[in-house]
Parts: structure tokens; sequence; C-alpha cells
């Protein structure tokens, strides 16, 4: 490697910089102000490739390329301006679960909008007109349109700040940035300052969409890929600050940007690619950065973020009237693979709701008793799931120790390391890195091809022996999902439960009387992920393959959607969601060709008409019940 | 002997002296009162000694043993008891549950997995509940009760240890006159029947002149008076800071959740 190359690899970092801080910066304007994380920021994004394909084939030449640019950025910015006014705007006072959970129903309607206008086949758009050229520097070549994208940022970065610096609308939005309150005291239309914010937000998402159209195709995947990317960025650089998104997007660019320098090195005797590094950096950047300075680069530490949730009702041991009922259900799951003769899909379907009951049980225990909201859960389902796979295929083993064995130590390794870091945050940011550790594990299965078979996974993962049949299978998942509930169940009201939801509820006053907070945490977090990784093995040979897609952002937020569909304040909720979930999703994508957009919808509908959940709304009503038997009429 | 020593606490938030160079002691079995217009530093000195804040400058000396940068909890399992300003209780648990949990840290068991929680410590639950009137109400949802049962209730918590001192911030804000003087006298015969020390904020002057042993004045951060009711009483630059003669003491009233009252 010579240094030309590497200050070549310098400059091809500026441009990539460019384009994460277009995907980025939105995403952290719209937090400053609104404190809502948007995870349709990366739709927001896609919709602008998709939009700048059309004008550039549509109208051609120079005007449908560059006009094209203008046209998307505009028409996203409205999207972004009806999506506040049609939802948002009903949410802000919201938990901030819930404010994600519509921000990502908006990502699945958005996602098979976008199918049903421009279908699924990848669209590359044209060559920049006039910039199709490359130029020579130091001895390589360098295409014209990059040289540009390296000035695009900072020259954004320029407007927004003379927009922050000199405007009444930056003003504001400074002013809401740092105390949102004092906005409404100063007499401002809140509800205006907040549309423009958003629309602002999403047509630089849109630009950065339509910027990027002749570097890569515009392909349905960008909206959950980019994510990762735009959360990283915010993250870093510090929620609400521009500034600090450009240096946070500069400094990963740079870092990624090395490691392709570097290339395959050798080091004491041991060869290395470097390249192979580049979609971890940015979630090892973050990692590093959220440990060093928990507020990012630029950001400074959050005023409270005052949440109208209601303190949660205390557990109470489930009443006879609730433990019958479960007992009903029990004899019902025991003798369903009888029914397989009349309807053999039973059985197949019986498996995946109750692995479905497990991971949501697992996840409502770090998230409901633990008040931890995790955003990367996928990552244990799928170390679990990839352990007890290739303790099978690469190591040998047979089917139960794979299971019984390896799967929760895998899960419980990666527990225990992530959570080590996670604990250490709360809130938003916790979200935040749960998430980045999701994709952290993602990449290294996507890209460790020799090992765990990249994009192809693993495949052949049948169970062996007895439990080849299908019905003996089943009896086993059941078991263990019981098993696996009823741990979690003891746990929550067992003393460790009960000092986890202490420090739920008050860690303050938890460490007063002793407690240590992240300690307690941090067992949590393992103890939720080890029978999580459980859970991810009984699926690996129910499927008999393990793709990457087993670990993608899509499973964590299908996990978060299982347990608010139970009801996160109740013990019980996630048996009943995991497995209603899963019928649903089952029911819908083989009755409904848009299935993501019907799944969307009923998660808008939890959020906007059932927030307790579907047990938690039970609950709500057999005590209003009670209460008007007991009052005379 | 001194139960507690502060010396020469400091600290500072961004450029503001929140607490500046102060020292005074907390005799054994002594009910000691630290009062101060609004913003004089008295939850700041708090933080310091229950280990929340780490100080810029100074030490705290529990019998003797300095325990200024120690965490919470290791200053709680030395004996420290706390309640906050802000009566911190855990609001999803049933009141007794409140109570089990304090015991079960001091006894060590909080990593047990196995086991429901209702019946460990029930009956010393109850005797602590009922040593701040509160036994009657054990099973009670604790996001319920009225604020000054909160306030009750955060006092059996913070006796769960069994402390030899107990830091009370404001614990009567909140109560009417007639509460506010029960739950001090209640408190007062904690120390004299069980020996506790009791460091304690209070904004009524009433409560503090009837019952304190001892009074130290807090104003900007700073000790400006130290001894019993008459000489406090009697103090210039006290009445100065209280009266409002001296502008100089005055600040703009933080937002506080009870009525202040300055006598
Ligand atoms: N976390 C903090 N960050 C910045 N400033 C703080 C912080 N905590 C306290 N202060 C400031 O330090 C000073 C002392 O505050 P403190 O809460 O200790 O006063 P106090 O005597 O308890 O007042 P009050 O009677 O209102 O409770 C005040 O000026 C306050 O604004
Ligand atoms: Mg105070």
């Amino acid at each position: 490697m010579t240094i030309d190359a590497l200050l070549f690899q310098a400059l091809n970092g500026l441009a990539s910089a460019s384009s994460l801080f277009l995907i980025g910066v939105g995403l952290s304007i719209i937090f400053g102000v609104s404190r809502i994380v948007n995870m349709a920021h990366g739709s927001l994004y896609m919709l602008g490739i998709y939009i700048a394909y059309s004008c550039a084939t549509h109208i051609g030449g120079a005007f449908g390329f560059w006009g094209g640019i203008v046209i998307s950025t505009l028409l996203v910015a409205a999207i972004g301006a009806m999506i506040e006014i049609v939802l948002l705007r009903r949410i802000y006072r919201a938990p901030e679960l819930f404010q994600l959970l519509a921000t990502f129903a908006v990502v699945l309607v958005v996602s098979d909008l976008t199918l049903w206008i421009w279908g699924n086949e990848d669209l590359l758009g044209p060559r920049a007109p006039g910039m199709t050229g490359a130029v020579e520097i130091l001895g390589r070549r360098m295409p014209t349109y990059d040289i540009f994208m390296m000035f695009v940022g900072p020259a954004v970065l320029l407007v927004l700040y003379w927009l922050l610096a000199r405007t009444r609308f930056g003003r504001l939005i400074r002013a809401a940035t740092q105390d949102r309150e004092m906005v409404g005291a100063l007499g401002v239309d809140q509800a205006r300052l907040f549309t423009l914010v958003f629309a602002l937000g999403a047509g630089l998402a849109g630009l950065g969409g339509a910027l990027q159209l002749p570097r890569e195709p515009a392909n349905l995947a960008i909206d959950l890929n980019l994510i990762g990317d735009a959360f990283v960025v915010v993250v870093v650089g510090g929620m609400g600050s521009i500034t600090g998104a450009y240096l946070a997007a500069l400094i990963i660019a740079e870092i990624k940007a090395l490691c392709i320098a570097l290339g395959a090195q050798t080091i004491f005797g041991v060869s290395f690619n470097f390249s192979r590094l580049t979609l971890v950096a940015e979630f090892l950047v973050m990692a590093v950065v959220l440990i060093v300075r928990p507020y990012g680069l630029m950001g400074r530490a959050q005023g409270l973020i005052r949440t109208l949730a209601i303190p949660e009702e205390p557990v109470r041991a489930a009443d006879a009237m609730t433990k019958g009922l479960a007992g009903i259900v029990l004899a019902v799951l025991v003798v369903m693979p009888l029914a397989s003769a009349y309807w053999p899909y039973a059985t197949v379907l019986g498996i995946d709701m109750l692995i479905a009951a497990l991971f949501a049980t697992s996840l409502h225990f770090i998230k409901g008793p633990g008040g931890m909201h995790s955003f990367g859960h996928a990552a244990y389902f799928g170390l679990g799931a990839y352990g007890a796979g290739l303790a099978v295929k690469a190591g040998g083993l047979s089917t139960m120790p794979a299971l019984l064995v390896v799967a929760p130590l895998a899960a419980f390794a990666g527990a225990a390391l992530f959570g080590w870091f996670c604990v250490r945050l709360s809130g938003v940011y916790l979200a935040m890195l749960t998430l980045a550790f999701g994709q952290i594990v993602w990449s290294i299965v996507y890209q460790w091809e020799t090992f765990t078979g990249g994009s192809n996974g693993v495949v052949g993962v049948w169970p062996q022996g007895l439990l080849a049949d299908r019905s003996i299978y089943y009896w086993l998942v059941l078991a263990l999902t019981v098993s696996g509930v009823m741990f979690l169940r003891t746990v929550i009201f067992a003393p460790f439960g009960l000092g986890l939801r202490a420090v739920r509820d008050n860690p303050l006053r938890a460490a007063a009387i002793g407690l240590d907070v992240r300690r307690i945490q941090w067992i949590a977090f393992i103890l939720a992920g080890t029978v999580c990784g459980v859970a991810g093995g009984l699926y690996a040979f129910a499927k008999g393959s393990i793709s990457p897609e087993t670990i993608h952002v899509g499973r964590s937020i299908d996990g978060i959607v299982m347990v608010l569909l139970g009801g996160l304040q109740t013990v019980s909720g996630p048996v009943i969601g995991g497995p209603l979930f899963t019928l649903l999703q089952d029911t819908l994508i083989r009755q409904v060709s848009y299935w993501r957009a019907a799944l969307g919808i009923v998660i808008l509908i939890i959020v906007l008409v059932f927030p307790q959940g579907v047990v938690g709304s039970i609950a709500h009503w057999r005590q209003w019940l009670a209460e008007r038997a007991r009052r005379p009429a | 002997m001194s139960v507690l020593e502060v010396a020469g606490l400091a600290k500072s938030f961004g450029g503001v002296k929140a607490v500046d160079g102060v020292t005074f002691n907390v005799e054994r079995g002594e009910f000691l009162a630290l009062i101060g217009p609004n913003g004089a530093g008295k939850s700041t000195c708090f933080n310091m000694i229950n280990g929340q804040l780490t100080p810029d400058a100074g030490d705290v000396r529990l019998d003797g043993r300095s325990i200024a940068r120690l965490s919470p909890r290791q200053i709680w399992s030395a004996g420290v008891g706390r309640t906050f300003q802000i009566a911190a209780t855990f609001a999803s648990f049933t009141v007794i549950e409140n109570v089990q949990m304090a015991l079960l840290s001091h006894r060590g068991e909080v990593y047990r997995f196995v086991g429901g929680v209702g019946p460990r410590h029930r009956e010393e639950a109850i005797a602590l509940l009922d040593r701040v009137g509160m036994a009657d109400q054990s099973y009670r949802s604790s996001r319920e009760l009225a604020y000054g049962d909160v306030k009750r209730l955060e006092l059996a918590i913070a006796l769960a240890n069994d402390p030899k001192l107990l830091l009370m911030d404001e614990p009567t804000a909140g109560m009417a006159t007639k509460e506010r003087n029960e739950l001090i006298a209640l408190v007062k015969r904690l120390v004299v029947e069980h020996g506790i020390s009791v460091l304690f904020t209070e904004h009524s002057m009433d409560v503090v002149f009837t019952f304190a042993d001892r009074i130290v004045v807090l104003a900007r951060g700073r000790l400006i008076a130290e001894g019993d009711a008459a000489s406090i009483r009697a103090n210039k630059d006290v009445q100065a800071v209280y009266l409002g003669t001296g502008k100089v003491f005055e600040r703009k009233g933080a937002a506080r959740p009870s009525g202040a009252q300055a006598p």
C-alpha cells in the first residue's frame, strides 16, 4: 500500500461522508425538535431515490436528472409533512416506544407502496448528465460525480448552518432543541413548527436519496438497511447537532476508507483482510463513542424527557381463573399434533407460534420488568440459531446438545458482551446501541462466508433421530417453550425480579437502598438473551436452514410488535402476543399480497387504539366491569 | 463522637458554586437541621453525602471512615438511609413490596431467582410500616397513595437497613401542618428511642425551632451560622437571609413541589 493509495481512499471517504451526512442529518434535526426517533427516515430516503429515478427516466436529459433531484426533495418533504400531520401529531405525548412503533408502521406501509408503484426489480438510474467522466488524481481515476459529492455535504452543512443561525425558523429550531417546553411558552405555533421541521428533515432524506441515484440502484431493501447508518450518524454526532452529524459521517467514512486502503495485511504472521471490517466499522465507532461520550460527540445530556406514562400496576400472581385458562390452553396444545391428520399445517404453524411465544417472552422480560427497550433482540435469536446450526453442520454434534447447550451458550456470550455496554446507557440511546449490536452480528454473519455461509446461510439443519418426526419435534418445542416461559415468569416474581422492577421504576431510589443497578440490568439482559438463544435454536431445526434474515432488524421489530400486541405491562402478554402476531403474519402473507402494509396498519391500530395491548385491554376491561358491579346502580 | 463529619465540601455546576467549602458534624443521636433558602445547596450536600454526586473537594467521614468517593450503594451498606426531596418510591409496587425490597437488599438476598417475594420478611416489613403508621395500607398499590403517605413510606424504606444516620431532604414537603408535626415528632422519637442520628432539611421554621437539637444554616453554598434554636433566631446574618433585608441572598424561587414557608 502506498501513501497515494491511502490519500486516494481518503478522498473517496469525503464523498461517502457527504452521503452519510445527508442520511443522518434530517433524522437528527427531527429528533432534536420533536424527540421522535423517526424509524421511517430510511423509507423517505428510499422514496427519494425512486422518485428521482422516475424523473430521470420519464422526463429524461439533464433537466430530468437535476430537476428530478429538486422534485424528489420537495415531494419527500411534502410526504414528511403529511406523515407528521396525519400520524405523529397524535402521539407526541405517548411513551417513546409507541412513537418508534408508529414510525415503523410507516416503514411497512411505504415499503409496500413503493413495491406497488415501482415493482420489485432493482432500478439503476442514468449517470449524471455533465458528470459522466472521471478525473485523474494521484494516478487513479475518480468519477467526476464523486468529486461533486465531496462538496455536497459541506455545502448542505453551510446552508443548514445559515438557516439555523440567521432565520427565525432556525432560531425556533434551536430553541426547541434545547428546551421543548420553552417554545410552547414563547407562544409559537408548535404544531406548525413541528410540521415544518418534519418537512425539512424529510426533504433532506429525499435529497440524499435522489443524489445517490447514479451510485446505487433503487431497491426495496434500502429503507431498513439505511436505518442503521442513519442512527449511527445521529448517535455518534449527538442527537440534534448538525455539525456533529457531519463530523460523525466524516469519521465513519474515513475509517471505512482506511479499512479498504489497508486491504489484506499480515500482522504477526496472521493475514487479515481489513476491507471486511467496513460493515462493522461504523457500529464499532458508535459503540466506542457511546461509551466514552454517552451523548455523542457534539450532543448534550438530554434534559429529562417527561413521559406521561402512567406508572404500572403491581404485578400480581395469576388468579384461579387465569390459571384454569392456562391449563386448558396447555392441554389443547399438547394434543394439537393429533389434528394434523385433518390439517397437516397445524403442527408447522404450532411450532412457529410456540417459538414466537418464547422469543417474545424473553424480549418482554427486559422490556417490561427491565424497562430496557431493546431494538436488537434478533441478535440473540440469531446467535442461538447459528450456534445450533453450525454445531450440527460444522461441529458434528447431534440435535439435543446443539439445542440445549450450544444455542443458549452462543446467545449467552453475545448477551454478556453486548449487555455490558448497553446497561451503561438508557432510553433512546440504549435502544440505538442494541440496534447497533444487532447490526454488528448481522454484518459478521453476512460477511464471514467461509464459516456462516454468508447470504446463503446454513442449510440442511434438520433434527435427527426421533426428533425427525414433526409431532415429536413439536412436543419438544412445547416443552422447552413452557419451561422457558415459566422460568422467566418465576424470576419476575422472585427477589431478583422485584429488584429488576425496582431499578426500572426508580434507579435513584434503587441505588439508595443498595441495589447494584447495572449489575441487575446486566444479569437480566443475559437471562433474556440466553432464553432467546434457545428459541433461535428451536427455529433453526424447525426450518432446516438459517439465513442472515434470522438476525435482521425486521425480526427485532417483529418482537417488539409481539410484546406490544400482548401488552407491555402484563406478565402473560407476550405468551399471547407472540403467537397472535405469528398467526396474523402467516394469514396476511398468504391472503394479502401487500401484507406489510396490512401489518403496518395493524400496528397503527394498536398504537392509536389499544395502547395497552390485547391482554392489557382485557385486564383493564375486567377491572372496569368489576368496579361497575361493585358500585350500586 | 461524631457520626458524620463533613469537611470543606464543595461542588460546582458549570460556573455555579452550589456548595462552597461546607464543614459541619452530626453527633451521635442528634437531630440536626440543615436550613437555608431555595438554591442554598442543601440537596447538593445531601447528594454528596449519600454518594450520588462526587464532591469537587472536601471529605465526608462516617464514623471516622471516608465515604466521599463511594457509590450510593456502598454508602447505604455502611449504614446511611436517605429520603429524597421529591419522594422516591417504587411506583409499580405495593406498599409492602417497597419495604420488602429494601429488606431483601439489606439481607443480601436480591440475587435469588426462584421463590416468590410474598412471604419474605413480611412481618418485619409490616413492623416497619407500623412504625411510620402505614401498616393498614400495606397491600395498597403505592402509586395510589396520597403524597404525605408516600413520604412516610419512603421513611419506612430508609429505615430498613437499621441506619445509624438518616438523611431526610424535606421530609414534610407537601404535607399539611398537622401531618407535618406528626411526622417530625415520629422521626424525633426514632432519634430518641433508637439512637439514630438524623440530618434533615426543612422549610418550616416552626418545625425546625421546635424539634431540632441543633441547626446549620446554608446560603448560596456557604455555611453562615450554626447553633441551637435561640442562637440561630438571634443571628443577624440568618435574619438577613430569611427576612429578605439582605437582597444578596434572594434568589429566583426555584421550582418546588411544596409551598415554601418563610416564617
Ligand atoms: N444537577 C445540577 N446541575 C446544575 N445545577 C444544579 C444541579 N443541581 C443543583 N444545581 C444548582 O445548585 C444550586 C443549589 O441547588 P440545591 O438543589 O442543592 O439547593 P437546595 O438548597 O436544595 O434548594 P431547595 O430548597 O430549593 O431544595 C442551585 O443554584 C441549583 O440550581
Ligand atoms: Mg433541595
